[in-house]
């Protein structure tokens, strides 16, 4: 039954994997309780049902790479009140964004036997090359808490609370020595915005980087660090930048400085 | 109406983005595709060039729904290529954290994108409003699975912790003895839901299908063992390109896989459970006799039961690998990269996914080719879905829309894994 006094939400996907969207169906503690508070009006992963816009909050998930999709994202800024995208592909670009820094024509027939029923743009592009965003939630794949203290937010009319300091302080505050200094793995911790509670360094490998650049970063100084003191080569360098978060400017930056 | 068209432009409680095109000429169904519009994203491509040691992590990006499975094949192929063996209590808890996958996928399918049809509900929420108790269960079994993985692999969705050669880190004893008591409410949800989904009424539709899955010789696959097919195929897994190719047609930006011999084939839990019944524990066994199946099942609207019986299997086996656990010394054993190929295959909980990989003596990759589940399902759902719109023409339209989509859902694709979703059009002429 239509409830008119809820907020509707919308969930939609572009190229991704589906994980970020999902992570609303794995808030399992959750999942009633925000929807007893919010109408889902699509969420074509979890329900046939399908309610027109105009909708109060729409989760866009995924990159551009299709000019259909390009020309879809408008309708849905035009039919959204507050639009958010969630992950790595939405807010970057996101692993198949690595296409873009090579040229896609050759891409094609290593993967299909007839590019020619292929269509597809030559970058993978964030969302918000697109249209204007409200607010972006980083991850690959996003934190669900930060997905239920977004909706939270949005619900109560407040800005969602989200860190936007590094993986680095995440590190010191959970007391996990640090990978890079002591046992010299490459890591991209000091570099990369908070959100996982620095989970790979607590499993003994370096951050690759899941929540893309921090706010003010400095990731020259870190591949300067990582040159002179672990001897990484050029190559190593250029393909820590180049994960989910490739074409965030910063790693970007970095990367092709070492591509050079 | 002799001829007509039905149409869904956007097929929901899939993974990913398709639809799906049934032309009907003279109550006959004389077209049927399945499109997948989802965009590519070239994951072969970009793989070369890139180091051994970071493809399980890529690839897990596939898709959401099934990392595990993605990291499976890719490390096992890896390990494959350098001729490293890994074993012992690192294999089981690979097995391990591949059941919570099992649990967290499965409890996803059967209860909130499967159960909603045969109950006539669009969604999980309307089932919550009818039966909240069932639907609050179904979820705790779902966040014991995560759970699961979250304690092994560090989150859900693309844990971080599997690697070539074992884990970044492995669990103690006592960690994972936390697991027992909800594993053990697990197991006797996972029956009581074997009972429920075998008390939903099936369409009769049995099909003759040329079943394919892994086949190990002392436990019910997840991964390792050959590749078995009910018409005969008994091979090892990197004989896989000589039995199998991939086609790619027009309408679709999936590859589709068939058997070079004869054609389409299926994969999955059908095709595992046919193929590997007497690997099943004794208590997976009895649920299913009880709940009427047979040590074959063809019928794919079937394939609920069929994925509660596995649930069965995979809270029985977590809590198996559980009590036989010794904290392994080390958390990996050294991978040493030669110039080789190497071949890796693993049963996602939708079917056998192949990986295969080139790589040099330096570790970079040279060529990755990746064979999802849902692109080998292809062919056979486009098959099931003329068979039954043959068989049942004279629905109205919207029942037929509607249960179209179920014989599609029957497979519980994942289109971004296959490239990437569907669209369903019925058009009859």
């Amino acid at each position: 039954m239509k409830d008119t006094s809820k907020p509707k939400v919308a969930v939609w996907k572009f190229a991704s994997c589906d994980g970020c969207q999902l992570s609303l169906l794995d808030c399992e503690d959750e999942l009633l309780a925000v929807a007893g508070a919010i109408e889902i009006a699509n969420f074509p992963e979890a329900s046939r049902r399908i309610v027109k816009g105009p909708y109060d909050v729409s989760l866009v998930e995924g990159s551009i790479t299709t000019s259909h999709d390009a020309e879809r994202i408008h309708g849905i800024r035009r039919a959204s009140k507050f639009l958010v995208t969630i992950g790595a592909c939405a807010t970057a670009g996101g692993i198949q964004a690595l296409r873009n820094f090579a040229d896609v024509k050759n891409f094609i027939p290593m993967v299909y036997a007839h590019p020619e029923y292929i269509k597809t743009l030559g970058k993978s592009t964030p969302i918000a090359d697109h249209i204007p965003v409200d607010f972006e939630l980083r991850g690959c794949p996003i934190n669900k808490y930060h997905l239920v203290e977004l909706v939270n937010a949005l619900l109560n009319g407040r800005k969602p609370n989200i860190p936007t300091d590094s993986v680095c302080m995440e590190c010191k505050r959970r007391g996990t020595t640090c990978v890079m200094v002591s046992a010299g793995m490459t890591c991209l911790g000091p570099v990369t915005q908070a959100g996982c509670n620095a989970l790979c360094p607590s499993y003994n490998r370096g951050c690759f980087g899941c929540f893309g650049p921090k706010e003010t970063p400095n990731p020259d100084s870190l591949a300067d660090w990582w040159q002179k003191r672990m001897n990484l080569t050029k190559p190593e360098i250029v393909r820590a930048f180049r994960g989910f978060n490739a074409y965030a400017e910063p790693f970007r930056k970095a990367s092709e400085l070492h591509e050079k | 109406m002799k001829n007509r068209t039905i149409k869904v432009d956007y097929l929901a409680r899939v993974e990913g983005e398709g639809g799906l095109f049934v032309k009907i000429k003279d109550n006959k169904v004389v077209d049927v595709k399945l499109n997948i519009f989802e965009p590519p994203r070239f994951f072969e491509a970009f793989l070369r060039g890139r180091h051994f040691t970071e493809v399980p992590d890529i690839t897990a990006r596939i898709c959401g729904i099934c990392p595990i499975a993605y990291q499976t094949s890719s490390v096992r192929a890896m390990e494959n290529a350098c001729g490293a063996t890994v074993d012992g209590q690192l294999r089981a808890l690979r097995r391990l954290i591949y059941c919570g996958e099992y649990i967290e996928s499965h409890a996803l399918h059967v209860y909130m994108l499967h159960a909603p049809d045969f109950l006539g509900c669009e969604d999980v929420l309307d089932i919550a409003k009818a039966h909240p108790d069932l639907v609050k269960k179904a979820l705790r079994l779902k966040k014991i699975g995560n759970d699961l993985m979250v304690l092994l692999g560090g989150r859900e969705i693309h844990p971080i912790s599997m690697r070539v050669g074992g884990f970044y880190k492995v669990p103690t004893k006592a960690e994972l003895q936390a697991m027992v008591e909800p594993l053990t409410w697990a197991l006797d949800f996972a029956l009581a839901t074997v009972k429920f989904t075998s008390t939903l009424t099936f369409p009769d539709f049995e099909q003759d299908y040329e079943f394919v899955s892994l086949r190990h010789p002392d436990e019910y696959p997840l991964f390792d063992g050959r590749i078995v097919s009910s018409k005969g195929i008994d091979i090892a897994i990197d004989e896989y390109p000589q039995y199998f190719e991939e086609q790619h047609m027009a309408h679709s930006t999936s590859l589709h896989s068939v058997v070079k011999a004869r054609g389409a084939y299926h994969v999955g839990p059908l095709a595992r459970y046919s193929l590997n019944f007497d690997k099943l524990p004794e208590v997976a066994q009895k649920a299913a006799k009880k709940a009427g199946l047979k040590q074959t099942c063809n019928n794919p609207f079937k394939s609920i039961i069929v994925r509660a019986v596995e649930t069965v299997f995979a809270c029985h086996e977590a809590l198996r690998i559980i009590s036989e656990y010794k904290m392994p010394e080390k958390p990996f054993v050294e991978v040493t990269p030669r110039a080789a190929v190497g071949h890796g295959a693993s049963e996602a909980p939708r079917g056998m996914l192949y990986h295969r990989y080139r790589i040099g003596a330096d570790g970079l990759i040279q060529e990755a080719r990746i064979v999802p589940p849902t692109s080998q399902n292809q062919r056979v759902i486009e098959s099931d879905l003329s068979a039954y719109v043959n068989k049942n023409m004279k629905l109205s339209e919207e029942k037929l829309t509607w249960q179209c989509e179920q014989v599609v859902r029957n497979y519980d694709p994942c289109i971004s894994c296959s490239c990437h979703f569907l669209k369903l059009h019925i058009d009859r002429q």
